[in-house]
């Protein structure tokens, strides 16, 4: 048996329907929203702004945090406890990381950028969902910047290396799977988030990463555009 | 503060406010069904710039041993740090506590939802509605929004399959919730000697004194709940009340 048309007919190196919007939240000093297939991504920045308990202040630099939560209602299946949990302590530390550097903080010595991220509806692919949205959000907010984030999961259905798995595809039981979360550096093309569970070779990794890649461009071009049209209407809505 | 008060009563007695509005006006309010797939139902509400999120789950549980025949509904609030940048993350403080609560006491006094029914099997297995409310932008009177919200997101709900073991959430029957009334909340609130309905967050910080009020369309009142430091007069309660089931009215056909 092999996978042999994806279950919701699209091509191995398609993602899904996706779309991006800037300033979505209005008190926030930046935001964005990002959706891809019915995987739905809010992101808020808040900052810089003094950053308490003071021991957490970095005198050379500014700081960011990151909170990611799934809404109570957002998963199928049970509700979701409200709250941290190790899952989302995780994947707020992986998505700190994948947009830490490429930002300037050094001018905000004391000071953070918070930056939430908050899933009203879930479907596979949630922390490179709010990965897309929290750099346009931090753009939207103008903190500067060197490169955008672009991410997007990659992996293993079976015999077949597949762009933006749907969580019918993480669940595929006739055959071995991988998923395989990354984020690419618009400029560079660095990776900035690589994470993988379950199973899969060194090649067909690799094969995953170029076509992640490749994705990943087609998102930052999405990313660019929702910014582009939030600044050149000067309406924040 | 005190010269911004001032400010904004010169406003106030002139019959305005800050954003143009009459003092009993309220703002521009939308309501949207199934806003997210993987709850049983859902809503979002806009009133201005504010914007929030209703969702409910439903799961089979014990009920309570005191109320061996009823289903169980529990609401809860988070006011998550991306709606505003006053909010901080962590465990409810008691801001949220009382917006579920009030909530909470609006859908359970009125019995909008017909809880005996919700019963499965007695004493051993009903339905439990957990009601979560999230803000996703907050600018000011959050309690209407979200009671708003919890009703429209309570309509919406569609029982998923079950087969007396185990609940198949993938699959949504045609069956809604035993729901015969629709409890709407309105906020009035009073800034020196004015009555506002539907502050803004800057209006928010010069409350004196608020109620809220949850009625259902017979005008029967379910729920009050008086907030801020200020006693309120007899008169002033009655006029807030008056005012309250007014906007209801209003609101109701929005449903």
């Amino acid at each position: 048996m092999s996978y042999k048309k994806r279950f919701d007919k699209r091509e191995l190196d398609q993602t899904r329907p996706m779309e991006a919007k800037a300033g979505v939240i209005d008190r926030a000093d930046g935001s964005a929203y990002f959706k891809i297939g019915n995987t739905e991504a809010y992101v808020a920045v808040y900052g810089p702004r003094n950053l308490h308990p003071r021991f957490l202040q970095d005198p050379e630099k500014g700081v960011l945090r990151v909170n990611y939560n799934m809404m109570p209602f957002s998963g199928s299946g049970e509700r979701v406890r409200p709250g941290l949990s190790r899952r989302s302590r995780e994947i707020s530390m992986v998505t700190k990381n994948a947009l830490l550097l490429t930002l300037d903080l050094k001018e905000f010595p004391n000071s953070v950028v918070d930056v939430f991220v908050e899933l009203p509806q879930t479907d596979a692919g949630t922390r490179c969902a709010g990965i897309c949205a929290a750099s346009m959000a931090l753009a939207d907010a103008g903190i500067p910047m060197k490169e955008m984030v672009s991410a997007v999961s990659v992996g293993r259905v079976d015999d077949k290396i597949v762009v933006d798995l749907g969580y019918a595809e993480e669940a595929y039981e006739d055959g071995p799977v991988a998923d395989v979360p990354i984020a690419v550096l618009s400029r560079s093309q660095k990776f900035s988030l690589l994470q993988m569970d379950g199973e899969i070779s060194k090649d067909d990794l690799k094969k995953g990463l170029e076509m992640g890649r490749k994705a990943c461009k087609e998102i930052h071009e999405l990313q660019r555009k929702a910014l582009k049209d939030k600044y050149s209407t000067g309406d924040k809505k | 503060m005190n010269s911004q008060k001032d400010y904004m009563m010169k406003f106030l007695n002139s019959g305005t406010r800050f954003d143009g509005r009459k003092l009993e006006e309220y703002r521009k309010v939308s309501v949207e069904y199934g806003v997210s797939k993987n709850a049983e139902g859902s809503a979002r509400v806009k009133i201005g710039k504010t914007e929030v999120l209703a969702g409910i789950k439903l799961s089979v549980g014990k009920p309570f041993p005191d109320t061996p025949n009823d289903g169980v509904l529990m609401v809860g609030a988070e006011l998550i740090p991306m709606s505003n940048p006053e909010f901080e993350s962590g465990p409810p403080g008691i801001q949220a506590i009382e917006l579920a609560r009030v909530i909470d006491r609006g859908i359970r006094e009125s019995k909008a939802i017909d809880i005996r029914k919700l019963c499965i099997e007695k004493g051993e297995k009903v339905w439990l509605m957990s009601v979560d409310i999230v803000p996703v932008n907050d600018d000011g009177n959050l309690f209407d929004a979200a009671g708003l919200a919890t009703v429209a997101a309570l309509k919406d709900t569609l029982f998923p399959k079950y087969d007396g073991v185990e609940i198949n959430y993938k699959e949504k029957t045609k069956e809604g919730l035993p729901m015969s009334k629709e409890p709407i909340s309105i906020t009035v609130i009073k800034i020196g000697d004015k009555l506002l309905i539907d502050p803004t967050t800057d209006e928010e910080k010069m409350i004196e004194a608020r109620l809220t009020i949850a009625s259902i369309k017979d005008k029967t009142i379910c729920a009050l709940q008086k907030g801020g430091e200020d006693p309120l007069t007899l008169e002033e309660i009655d006029q807030m009340v008056e005012l309250g089931l007014k906007k209801a009215e209003e609101l109701h056909k929005l449903l």
